[in-house]
């Protein structure tokens, strides 16, 4: 009885180990496969050359500036609302209170609502809504605004990472000690003071974590981007911002579902990956070393 | 006795509903060094934090009572927090200084009054240094960080930067409590001679640390003020039991 | 000594500018702006919510609408169509009001949005039919193979990291499994389009390369970092004093582990899953790239699927701005919408305040 119950324990316990090898194992696969049939492919050209010869030959120079605009508006749109929002919640909001309570489910909700929702958001209120309206009032109706285009994507894609730039910030920002605020408040300094002088400056690793881990978040999703702005293909770089874009996610499952000969783009195929993996998984390390930085100074 | 700057007409205090403050009235002398004594939770350090409204800060806390600082109940709704705290500094029991450079640190309250002044703020960062007699140790460092004194020297930099707001009172929680034995001795030294220009309100666990520095003795228990009286009184002839059996080292 | 200083100091301007008294409440301008501004911020997160509520929902509407006010024009219209017959018109809205001939025999000038009850999901068609069916069997299908996957090896791999890895080791594997959460679904599904569909069809030999059970591992590598990262933290943050107390009366950090620290973490568990439920479910990426799309009613995973949140990525650039298609595909949007908030709600409130009402009673 004994021994047989301890068989079970070893067996369990050794279950939990085997998982976990599983899960590495997985991760080790992907990135495996992916530089094995991107890296021959992988070469100065390929990131700098327009596709060519209806997209069978050529590089993904469009695709990388487009993920990269429309990522750095994306930024600059969540990344001020998100600090902002991180502040309120770690410095104002009375855990009490149903507004900090709502906000705080709104930001839950927001970080797992579907990312095709966004999609759809993006469609139904950028496009539909924002952009007719402005075409309405300012082009007499003409068609500009109320298409897809990389504002409204980015903007789109905003919304998605705006939970992960609260979430980021609002942690770094708990790490500061309630000495130093203290400190701060008992010299007659104002809590705004407070906040401007001493969590804001104390946070900036946190918020830098905060974009670092949005814009890998934005550079990987497709689905917000499908029918807001993502093109199949452009023989230019957008101009303004009303212009269309292309996108290494979009572009990949373009390319792999709806490519007119899927096999003779594969080497195209697992380069654009592995350049959209070693992108978002270098900003992922460096936002997880950040991050374990500031879980020890709070330590 | 000198005048009194701080009248405490019965104030209590609670955390929701447990009780750690219990009807305390007291008069604190100006220019004076009066220390609170009496066993950790008793609620010496609550009791200073009410003076200079720290414990605003703290969610569920309930005061009732009045605290008169030159005449003026601080606890009056048309009172300016901001600059009540202004008026009564306080050093805290840990070294907080901030991630700034020590002139920054010293800086940090002339500039949030609106100084910014260079040659204003040289001067007021020099003499808060000296009055802290710190000026010595770091003249020649005064853009490190803060962060790279040592504990020490940390805390006196955190009362020369009290000092840099010209406060009237001055709140010491335990403020030697984490140090050794010549950084401590360097403090009460300080605090001597702040006394001078200062009115001092220090919580200490250590009864010889109040015997030294302190000219008044309030001694705490279970949150009621048991005793308050001139020092020498206490330490020589208290009239409460419970005083003399915690002076006597017989609890706590 | 310090008499001089002081003297100098009496001297010098005050730092703090004028007399100090504060027996009147000052209005600091920035102080009171600074919060409006933070505060009405804040409370955009909200605003966005149910911006996507209302949005998502109006574009859904009309297909309710559109019935009632056109059931009298349908009826009219429905003979020039009836029958299979091409004809040169092409609007839209004829095709949305026609019979759903092969399935249902209802009468003519049935509303388009009676389909979505029907076995048949085919939108461009000359008669159209909106049957939702296929795709909730589909993504039930998918999200259960990728549940049956993901759950249980997060759980066990969560259960390793935080009871029996030894402190060195959790620190290296945590940050690994996590570095899952980096990887974009569109990796995800293009490695399931690779290399899973090709070697689960080599070793389990069935027809349809690309089918529910690709894609629900596929899906399940998408929700093993939430379910485990969640997981981890409920486990972590059973109280110490519990554990203690278990391994102070003798009992092995295994027994310790599954009958002390397990069961008090089941409701973080449980959120844990219920969160990783939503993220599978709206899933859009692997779905499109790796279940092969085909609207199908079966319960043989082994077979091509199409779900809901896919439909919306697949069809949603090529439907006409405004009619049927487009709104049944809004309210498909709706539906996930709801079922995601749902679960949220369902995870936020009631397994966490089991949570806190579990560590309150044992106090």
């Amino acid at each position: 009885m004994m021994m047989n119950r301890n068989l079970k324990d070893t067996i369990v316990e050794s279950l939990t180990g085997v998982s976990v090898l599983l899960i590495i194992f997985i991760i080790v696969s992907i990135l495996a496969v992916t530089i094995a049939g991107g890296w021959p492919n992988l070469n100065w050209a390929f990131l700098s050359e327009f596709p060519r010869d209806g997209m069978t030959k050529g590089g993904i120079f469009p695709a990388i500036i487009g993920t990269a605009v429309m990522t750095i508006i994306m930024a600059v749109a969540a990344v001020p609302f998100g600090v902002i929002t991180a502040i309120y919640l770690a410095e104002y909001a009375n855990e009490k209170s149903w507004f900090a309570k709502t906000i705080r489910f709104a930001v839950k909700t927001l970080a797992v609502v579907p990312s095709i929702i966004f999609g759809l958001f993006g469609l139904g209120f950028f496009i539909g809504f924002v952009g007719k309206n402005i075409d309405g009032l300012l082009n007499g109706g003409e068609l500009k605004w109320g298409q897809p285009n990389i504002l409204w994507a980015s903007l789109t894609m905003a919304l998605l990472t705006l939970p992960v730039v609260i979430v980021a910030v609002e942690e770094a920002i708990r790490t500061i000690p309630r000495e130093m605020r203290e400190a701060s408040l008992a010299l007659g300094a104002t809590k705004w003071q407070t906040i401007k002088k001493i969590v804001i400056p104390g946070s900036v690793s946190g918020i830098l974590t905060g974009t670092i881990l949005a814009v890998s978040r934005g550079a990987g999703e497709v689905a917000p981007i499908l029918f807001t702005g993502a093109a199949y293909f452009l023989s230019d770089l957008p101009h303004s911002l009303s212009d269309q874009f292309m996108s290494l996610g979009y572009h990949i499952y373009i390319m792999s579902t709806q490519s007119s000969d899927v096999d003779a783009t594969l080497p195209i195929q697992f380069a654009t990956t592995l350049v959209l993996l070693l992108l978002t998984f270098s900003l992922n390390a460096i936002a997880v070393v950040l991050r374990y930085k500031i879980r020890k100074k709070e330590k | 006795m000198n005048d009194i700057k701080v009248k405490v007409n019965d104030l209590s205090l609670r955390y929701g509903t447990n009780p750690a403050l219990k009807n305390i009235s007291m008069n604190i002398p100006e220019k004076q060094v009066t220390a609170f004594i009496g066993p950790s939770g008793c609620g010496k350090s609550t009791f200073l934090r009410t003076l200079n409204r720290m414990n605003d800060l703290i969610d569920n806390v309930t005061i009732e009572g009045e605290v008169l600082i030159d005449n003026i109940n601080i606890y009056d709704k048309n009172i300016d927090v901001v600059n009540l705290r202004k008026k009564v500094g306080m050093i805290f029991q840990k070294s907080n200084p901030f991630a700034k450079s020590i002139y920054e640190n010293i800086a940090f309250g002339p500039r949030i009054n609106g100084i910014n002044q260079k040659s204003k703020l040289d001067e007021i960062v020099e003499v808060s240094l000296r009055q802290a007699a710190i000026w010595d140790e770091v003249k020649d460092r005064l853009f490190n960080s803060a962060l790279s004194l040592s504990g020490g020297q940390q805390q006196r930099i955190c009362i020369a930067r009290t000092l840099a707001v010209n406060p009237d009172i001055i709140l010491m929680d335990e403020p030697a409590s984490a140090l050794d034995p010549i950084s401590t001795s360097k403090i009460e030294e300080l605090i001597h001679e702040l006394k001078t220009q200062y009115t001092i309100i220090i919580v200490t666990h250590n009864m010889q640390q109040a015997a030294r520095t302190s000219d008044y003795t309030a001694f705490f228990y279970m949150g009621d003020l048991v005793e308050m009286n001139t020092t020498e009184k206490i330490f020589s002839n208290p009239s409460k039991k419970q005083t003399e059996d915690y002076i006597s080292g017989r609890f706590g | 000594m310090i008499k001089d200083l002081i003297r100098i100091k009496s001297k010098m301007q005050s730092p703090v500018k004028g007399i100090v008294t504060f027996n009147k409440k000052k209005f600091r301008f920035s102080d009171w702006f600074a919060e409006k501004v933070i505060k009405a911020v804040a409370f955009l997160s909200i605003a966005i919510v149910i911006l996507i509520f209302i949005f998502v929902f109006r574009e859904a509407f009309p297909i309710f609408k559109m019935d009632k006010t056109e059931a009298v024009t349908s009826e009219l219209l429905v003979q020039e169509s009836y029958g299979g017959t091409e004809t040169e018109n092409t609007n839209v809205k004829i095709k949305d009001n026609q019979l759903d001939n092969s399935n249902n025999n209802e009468a003519p000038g049935a509303k388009p949005s009676s389909t979505l009850l029907s076995k048949t999901w085919m939108p461009v068609s000359d008669n159209p039919r909106y049957g939702l069916l296929p795709l909730f069997l589909g993504t039930l299908k998918v999200t259960l193979i990728a549940l049956l996957f993901a759950a249980p090896i997060s759980i066990l791999a969560a259960i390793y990291t935080s009871v029996f890895a030894k402190p060195r080791v959790r620190e290296i594997v945590k940050p690994v499994i996590e570095l899952l959460a980096g990887f974009p679904s569109v990796v995800i599904g293009f490695f399931a389009l690779m290399v899973l569909a090709t070697v689960f069809q080599n070793i389990f030999g069935y027809a349809s390369r690309l089918n529910s059970f690709v894609g629900g591992i596929a899906m399940g590598l998408a929700a093993i970092p939430i379910i485990y990262t969640l997981t981890e933290d409920a486990l972590t943050s059973v109280p110490r004093t519990y554990t203690e107390a278990s391994l102070g009366l003798g009992a092995s950090r295994r027994q310790t582990a599954f009958f002390v620290v397990l069961p008090a973490a089941v409701p973080g568990i449980f959120a844990a899953v219920v969160l990783g439920i939503g993220r599978i479910f709206g899933e859009t990426m692997i779905a499109l790239m790796a279940t092969g799309n085909a609207a199908m009613v079966s319960i043989n995973p082994f077979d091509s699927v199409r779900t809901l949140s896919a439909t919306i990525g697949a069809e949603m650039a090529e439907v006409v701005f405004g009619d049927t298609h487009y709104s049944v595909l809004f309210f498909i949007g709706s539906l996930l919408f709801i079922f995601t908030f749902a679960m949220n709600a369902l995870a936020e409130f009631y397994f966490k305040n089991r949570i806190i009402r579990h560590y309150q009673a044992k106090k």
